[in-house]
């Protein structure tokens, strides 16, 4: 028994550990587990456990949810009720507005920056590169909140920083924050400071992927820096700017955090956003019918304008 | 041939500055007493009330156990995710098996899912379980992340299987190959990885805002966030918050960073 205990101890092992591997070595109990056939099971297993229980049992219980009313026990189906209050609710067109609004401003306000702070960053006659590449990549590993906190006072109306800095050049104190215009702006600002960085990044390395020959050639057939920018960087970028393009797009249209912070919505529901307003109601008012139609809503505008996006900017080749 | 354009240095040198300005102010207002931070011009030098903020802190929101929490929340997400995730990645890398494109394509598909849809049903399962307010409910959902299981198969298509079948033939077994050969050769993505789960459990704000019930279960940004929502905020201490959370994740970055960015690009440039 105690020479070679796994060898001889079958009796013992749970079904399915007989199996000799199909080299026919002769291994422990415990490697008999992993068949050249079993061992990828295995190894998924736990992504797979994780996946049905947090991602596709939520999926699928989140449409069921929002075809109902009421909590717990009390929960009955009412059909597309919850949809078609949503259709006639003037507060999820508000969040709808604000929302579409940000996105339309925000997303290629911040992408043409970053593509900007790319090139720059790509160029060798820039001295000490690496340190400004570090300096535009901090922002993106600061919380949410923490940067939301932090831009609630450097926005402030009376004493803010940059109401400060701009009174250094004469300009009047702006009401961040405090008017609908204004917030919108606010909240534009924090989230383009936040994240420009992180795409200039993404955008390097794909500038790094560029073959050099190809500027070289276009430089010997006399093409400029505009045109070679035009015929090369951007359909070399074309993959890189519409990954950059559909994940801004999907982060934006699920602002939450920033806002929430910032503003909390206001004023005037100016700043009040689709996941703001659906954690309002799931968590808020334990509306958690109406608040699953509100995201199954979302989730259809991020697959509508996600699939527009690949259409319009991929493929065509 | 290599010169240098000044105008260029300079206008990066400006959005540097932009980036990293908010940070050597918040550094500051830390420091002031709570009547200084909306002082008329802002305070840029240090202000000496550093200790006095870190103890306003404790008695407020228990800072020393608020930033353990975080630490556990964040720590134990990124041991678990990196661990589904090198396992996943590394069967959806270098093994054929039936079902194999269909659970890779579903497993993608959740990624362009608003996290939102999820919050609810999540709520519900941990109520039931009776999970609220613990580690646990914050932990789990953070477990198996779609992004990650991606970037390690994206990283371990290209180790060649030559490598992995010499040692099978040298008679190592498949655990043998994944932890003496896949991970040492791939260790750059996977402490990008790493880095990448940590900073979102650090960060992560909305699931553990509606998880957590109890002060003493609060992570650094759900406190910071209810102590903002206070009708007096100390803002001194506030800030204080929001600097002492940024400041693991730029010293990781910092000593991590060739990995982190170089994962970063891994994953946006392999198509």
């Amino acid at each position: 028994m105690s020479l070679a205990p796994s060898e001889h101890a079958p009796a013992a092992a749970p079904a399915g550990r007989g199996t000799i591997d199909q080299t026919g070595r002769t291994r422990t109990g415990r490697r008999r587990l992993l068949t050249p056939t079993s061992v990828p099971y295995l190894l998924i297993m736990p992504a797979v456990l994780g996946f049905a229980i947090f991602k596709a049992y939520p999926i699928v219980a989140s449409l069921w949810i929002s075809l109902t009313t009421g909590n717990g026990a009390d929960r009955h189906f009412t059909g597309l009720d919850n949809y078609q209050r949503l259709l006639h609710d003037p507060l999820f067109w508000t969040a709808l507005k604000n929302t579409a609004l940000i996105l339309v401003v925000q997303v290629p306000l911040m992408l043409g920056l970053a593509l900007l702070v790319a090139l720059g960053l790509n160029s060798t006659k820039v001295w000490l590169r690496p340190l400004w590449r570090l300096g535009v990549f901090v922002p993106s590993l600061t919380g949410l909140v923490a940067a939301g906190v932090m831009f609630s006072v450097i926005l402030n109306r009376d004493a803010g920083l940059l109401n400060w800095v701009l009174s250094l050049f004469g300009i009047d104190r702006v009401n961040w924050l405090g008017s609908p215009f204004w917030a919108r702006i606010g909240v534009v600002l924090v989230i383009t400071w936040h994240y420009t960085g992180y795409n200039a990044v993404i955008y390097l390395a794909g500038l790094q992927g560029i073959p050099q020959e190809l500027y070289e050639a276009a430089k010997v057939d006399g093409a400029g820096p505009i045109r070679r920018f035009v015929s090369i960087t951007v359909p070399q970028l074309r993959p890189i700017l519409l990954l950059t393009v559909v994940l801004s797009t999907i982060g934006t249209l699920q602002l939450f955090d920033e806002p929430y912070v910032l503003t909390g919505g206001g004023p005037d529901n100016s700043t009040l956003t689709v996941t703001m307003y659906l954690y309002n109601n799931g968590f808020k008012y334990f509306d958690f019918g109406y608040a699953s139609a509100l995201a199954y809503a979302l989730a259809l505008i991020v697959a509508v304008l996600g699939l527009l996006q690949v259409r319009l900017m991929g493929e065509r080749k | 041939m290599k010169r240098h354009s000044p105008l260029l240095t300079l206008l990066l040198a400006g959005a540097f500055g932009l980036c990293v300005a908010p940070f050597y102010w918040l550094a500051m207002a830390a420091t002031q007493e709570n009547s200084d931070v909306f002082s008329w011009p802002p305070k840029l030098l240090p202000g000496g009330h550093l200790m006095e903020n870190l103890q306003g802190l404790q008695d407020s929101i228990g800072l020393t156990r608020v930033l353990f929490n975080t630490a556990l929340v964040a720590g134990v997400q990124t041991a678990g995710a990196v661990v589904v995730s090198v396992l996943a990645g590394y069967a959806f890398a270098k093994f054929e098996f039936r079902g194999r494109n269909l659970f890779f394509v579903l497993l993608l598909s959740t990624l362009v899912l608003p996290d939102t849809v999820m919050l609810i049903p999540i709520f519900e399962m941990m109520m039931k379980l009776g999970l609220i307010d613990s580690y646990q409910s914050v932990i789990l959902p953070g477990l198996v992340t779609p992004f990650g299981i991606f970037l390690m198969r994206q990283s371990l298509r290209s180790m060649p299987d030559e490598l992995l079948d010499a040692a099978r033939v040298d008679g190592a077994g498949e655990l043998r190959v994944l932890w003496r050969i896949v991970i040492p050769v791939n260790r750059p993505v996977i402490a990008a990885l790493a880095l990448f789960v940590f900073l979102g459990g650090w960060n992560q704000f909305v699931w553990p805002l509606i998880a957590l019930r109890s002060p003493d279960m609060y992570t650094l940004p759900v406190a910071t966030a209810t102590l903002q929502g206070l009708v007096t905020t100390n803002y001194a201490q506030v800030l204080l918050a929001a600097a002492i959370a940024a400041i693991p994740v730029m010293a990781l970055f910092l000593v991590l960073q060739r990995q982190f960015i170089s994962g970063l690009l891994a994953g946006a440039t392999k198509e």
